[in-house]
C-alpha cells in the first residue's frame, strides 16, 4: 500500500515540472493572447468583444499575401534543407568512420554556438556590394563592376537554409544511425540499383527523421524574424515583421495577437496537410525519431 | 570568543555597507541608445552615492510598448519624443504630471520649453520638459551628389540604386512637404490627411526602384553611406554628424522644405518609484559641463540656452556645415500625433512595402 503511494508521488513529482512548464509558459500566455486578439478597439481606452481583428486580416490582401509568401518561402527552405541535409546526414551516419563521425557532427554544430544576429551579419559582410565576394570576383576579373548580392529573396532563402539545416541533419542522423547496413546490402543483393535502394529502403526507413526534421525546420523558418529582416530587400515582407509592426509601431496589440494566432493556425494547417499527403502520422514519425 | 581588531573592523564595515545599500535608491532610466553615457552615470553616482542608476536603451515605440505592458511601472524616468506623449497618455495612461518647481527650467531654451509644454499639457497638467533635440532630414556625399537638396531628390533617377530611406513615418511626412502639402495642418481633418497619404504612397511606390534598400538602424545606414554604396539618404542629423567625423564629404542637408524637428523629453512613468532621483538626474544633466558630455555622446543639441556653444568642438563644425540660421527658422516641429493617425500611417507604410515597384 505504502509502496504504491510512493510510486504515485514519484510519478507526480516527475510530471510536475512538465505540467508547470506547459501551464505557466505555454497555456496561460496563449490564453491571454486569445483574449487580447478578440478585443476590438472602439475608442481610446474603450474595447469591445468581437472578431474584428480577424475580419481585418481577411479583408486586407496585403496581410494574407504576406502570410502566403512567408508560408511558401518556408516550404522552399524546408525542401532545400532536406535536399542538402540528407546527403550530409547519410554520409555522417553511414559512410564516415567512427571517429570522423563525431568530428563531422561537431562541425555541423559549431555555427549554432554563434547567435543568429552575428550569423546574419556574417552574411551581410560577405554579400554586400562592397563585401568580400563582390570584391573578390572583381579582383579575379570575373565581373567588371560591383554586384549587390544582398537585399533579395534568394539571399533570405540562403540565410535561412544555413540557419536551420542543422535541425534537419540531427534527426536524420539519429534515424539513419539505427539502420542496419545489412538491409542496404540485401537490397543490392536482390538486384536493386542505387536509386531503387534509396527509394525503397533508405527513405522509408528514414521517414520518421525526415518528417520531424521538416516539421521543426518549417516551424522555425516561418517564425523567424532576424534573418529575413536583415537580409531581405525592399520588397521582402515577412509575416513576423507584420506582427512586430502591429505590436510595436502601430500600438495595435489586439491585431498583433490575432496575427500571431493566424500564423500558428496557418503553420499547423500546413503541417497537417503535409502529414496527410505523405500518409504519415505524428505518432509513427516524430514520436519515434 | 575574542575578535581580533581587524576582523572586527571588517565586520563593522560589511555591516555598514550592507545598511548603506539597503537604503540606496535605484533610478531606472528608459532612454535612447546614447542618452546615458557611462561617464555621466558614474559622475552622477559619485555625486549622489545613495542612488544607483540602471539604464535600459530603447526607442519611442518600444518605450510606449514597455510602459503600456506594465501600466507605467518598471521605470522612473522615460525619454519619449515630444509628439509621443499626448496620445499615448490619453490612450494608455502611462505617464504622470511633472512638478516643474523641482526642475531648474530657467536654463532651458524658452521656445523649446514652451513648445514641449504646449504639446504635452493635458487637463492643465504638464507631462514633459525638453532634453535633447535634433532633426530628421537628408544627408549626401558632396562629391557624388553635390546638388542634393530636397526630399524629392531621393527619387531622382540620376541617383538610381544609390539612395536609401527608413520606411517609417518621417519619410511620409517629408515627402508630403516636398509635394507642397502640410501634413501637420491636415491632422485636424483625417479625411484630408488620408488623401495626402495616398498621394505620398503613390509617389514612394514609384520611387521604390530608385532606392537601394530601406535602412533599419543607424548602423546599416552608416555602413552603406561610408562604403559609398549609396550617395544620399534620409537620416537623423546625429548620424550624419557622426559620419562627417569620418568623411568630411558626408554632410547633413536640411531639406529645402524644412528639416523635421523632434525634441526628446524627460517624462515620468505613472508608477515610477524614484521621482526625486529622477528630478536630480534631470537637473544634473542640465548643467553646462554635463551638457557637453551628453551632447558628445548623443550627437544632438541640448534644449538649454546657448546649446550650440556647449557642443564638443568637432560636432560644432558639423552643425555649422549643415545649418544656416535660415534653415533653423525653417524647422518643422513634429506635431502631436492624434489618435488614429498611427494606424493610417501604418497601413500606408505596409502598402509601400508590399508593392512590387522594382
Amino acid at each position: 500500500m505504502q509502496q504504491k503511494d510512493i510510486k504515485r508521488l514519484t510519478m507526480l513529482l516527475l510530471f510536475a515540472p512538465f505540467a508547470l512548464w506547459i501551464l505557466l509558459l505555454i497555456l496561460l500566455p496563449h490564453i491571454g493572447m486569445v483574449i487580447l486578439s478578440l478585443r476590438e478597439k472602439v475608442a481610446p481606452r474603450v474595447y469591445e468583444f468581437g472578431f474584428g481583428n480577424y475580419i481585418d486580416f481577411a479583408m486586407e490582401p496585403i496581410y494574407w499575401n504576406t502570410l502566403l509568401r512567408t508560408g511558401s518561402m518556408a516550404l522552399l527552405v524546408t525542401a532545400l534543407a532536406l535536399l542538402i541535409g540528407f546527403p550530409i546526414a547519410y554520409y555522417i551516419a553511414k559512410v564516415a568512420g567512427f571517429r570522423t563521425r563525431g568530428a563531422l557532427f561537431l562541425l555541423c554544430l559549431i555555427p549554432l554556438w554563434v547567435s543568429d544576429l552575428i550569423r546574419a551579419f556574417g552574411w551581410i559582410l560577405l554579400l554586400r556590394e562592397t563585401g568580400v565576394i563582390s570584391t573578390f570576383l572583381q579582383w579575379s576579373g570575373a565581373i567588371d563592376g560591383p554586384i549587390e548580392f544582398l537585399y533579395n529573396d534568394a539571399t533570405v532563402v540562403v540565410g535561412l537554409v544555413y540557419t536551420v539545416i542543422l535541425f534537419m541533419i540531427v534527426p536524420l542522423v539519429s534515424t539513419l544511425d539505427g539502420m542496419d547496413n545489412s538491409m542496404i546490402e540485401a537490397g543490392y543483393n536482390l538486384g536493386g540499383n542505387g536509386f531503387t535502394v534509396l527509394r525503397r529502403i533508405i527513405v522509408p526507413y528514414a521517414m520518421p527523421g525526415i518528417v520531424s526534421g521538416c516539421i521543426v525546420v518549417f516551424m522555425l523558418t516561418a517564425g523567424s524574424y532576424l534573418t529575413p529582416i536583415l537580409l531581405g530587400g525592399k520588397n521582402s515582407s515577412w509575416f513576423t515583421e507584420q506582427i512586430y509592426d502591429q505590436f510595436i509601431t502601430r500600438f495595435n496589440w489586439e491585431s498583433g495577437a490575432a496575427f500571431g494566432f493566424l500564423l500558428l493556425a496557418f503553420t499547423s494547417l500546413v503541417i497537417w496537410l503535409g502529414l496527410k499527403l505523405s500518409g504519415q502520422t505524428l505518432a509513427n514519425t516524430v514520436a519515434k525519431s | 570568543m575574542r575578535l581580533n581588531p581587524t576582523v572586527a573592523a571588517l565586520l563593522a564595515a560589511t555591516m555598514l555597507t550592507g545598511a548603506g545599500s539597503a537604503q540606496a535608491e535605484t533610478l531606472r532610466l528608459l532612454t535612447w541608445g546614447s542618452y546615458a553615457p557611462e561617464e555621466l552615470v558614474q559622475k552622477f553616482e559619485k555625486e549622489y552615492p545613495d542612488i544607483d542608476v540602471e539604464v535600459t536603451f530603447s526607442n519611442n515605440e518600444e518605450m510606449i510598448a514597455k510602459l503600456r505592458a506594465t501600466g507605467g511601472a518598471g521605470f522612473d524616468l522615460a525619454q519619449p519624443s515630444h509628439d509621443r506623449i499626448y496620445a499615448a497618455q490619453l490612450e494608455y495612461d502611462i505617464y504622470k504630471p511633472m512638478d516643474l518647481s523641482k526642475i531648474d527650467t530657467s536654463v532651458m531654451e524658452p521656445s523649446l520649453l514652451e513648445g514641449v509644454k504646449a504639446n504635452t499639457t493635458i487637463e492643465g497638467e504638464v507631462y514633459s520638459v525638453p532634453h535633447q533635440w535634433g532633426t530628421s532630414g537628408l544627408m549626401a556625399n558632396k562629391e557624388m551628389a553635390p546638388d542634393f537638396k530636397g526630399w524629392g531628390d531621393l527619387c531622382d533617377p540620376k541617383y538610381k540604386g544609390k539612395t536609401s530611406m527608413r520606411l517609417k513615418r518621417t519619410i511620409l511626412l517629408g515627402t508630403a512637404f516636398a509635394m507642397g502639402e502640410d501634413p501637420f495642418a491636415a491632422y485636424a481633418d483625417l479625411d484630408k490627411y488620408q488623401e495626402i497619404l495616398d498621394k505620398v504612397a503613390d509617389k514612394l511606390i514609384e520611387c521604390k526602384g530608385n532606392i537601394k534598400a530601406y535602412w533599419k538602424g543607424g548602423d546599416d545606414l552608416s555602413a552603406m553611406m561610408l562604403s559609398g554604396e549609396i550617395v544620399a539618404s534620409e537620416t537623423w542629423d546625429s548620424t550624419a554628424y557622426k559620419l562627417f567625423g569620418q568623411n568630411e564629404n558626408i554632410v547633413f542637408v536640411p531639406p529645402e522644405t524644412g528639416a523635421l524637428a523632434w525634441i526628446d523629453t524627460f517624462t515620468l512613468p505613472r508608477k515610477g518609484k524614484a521621482d526625486d532621483a529622477a528630478y536630480k538626474w534631470i537637473n544634473f544633466v542640465l548643467r553646462p559641463e554635463n551638457v557637453t558630455i551628453m551632447s558628445s555622446s548623443t550627437g544632438s543639441m541640448a534644449s538649454v540656452k546657448g546649446a550650440k556653444d556647449l557642443l564638443p568642438p568637432e560636432k560644432k563644425v558639423a552643425v555649422s556645415a549643415a545649418f544656416t540660421d535660415a534653415d533653423i527658422s525653417n524647422l518643422k516641429f513634429f506635431a502631436n500625433i492624434p489618435p488614429g493617425v498611427e494606424d493610417m500611417e501604418g497601413k500606408t507604410l505596409e502598402k509601400i512595402k508590399a508593392a512590387t515597384g522594382g
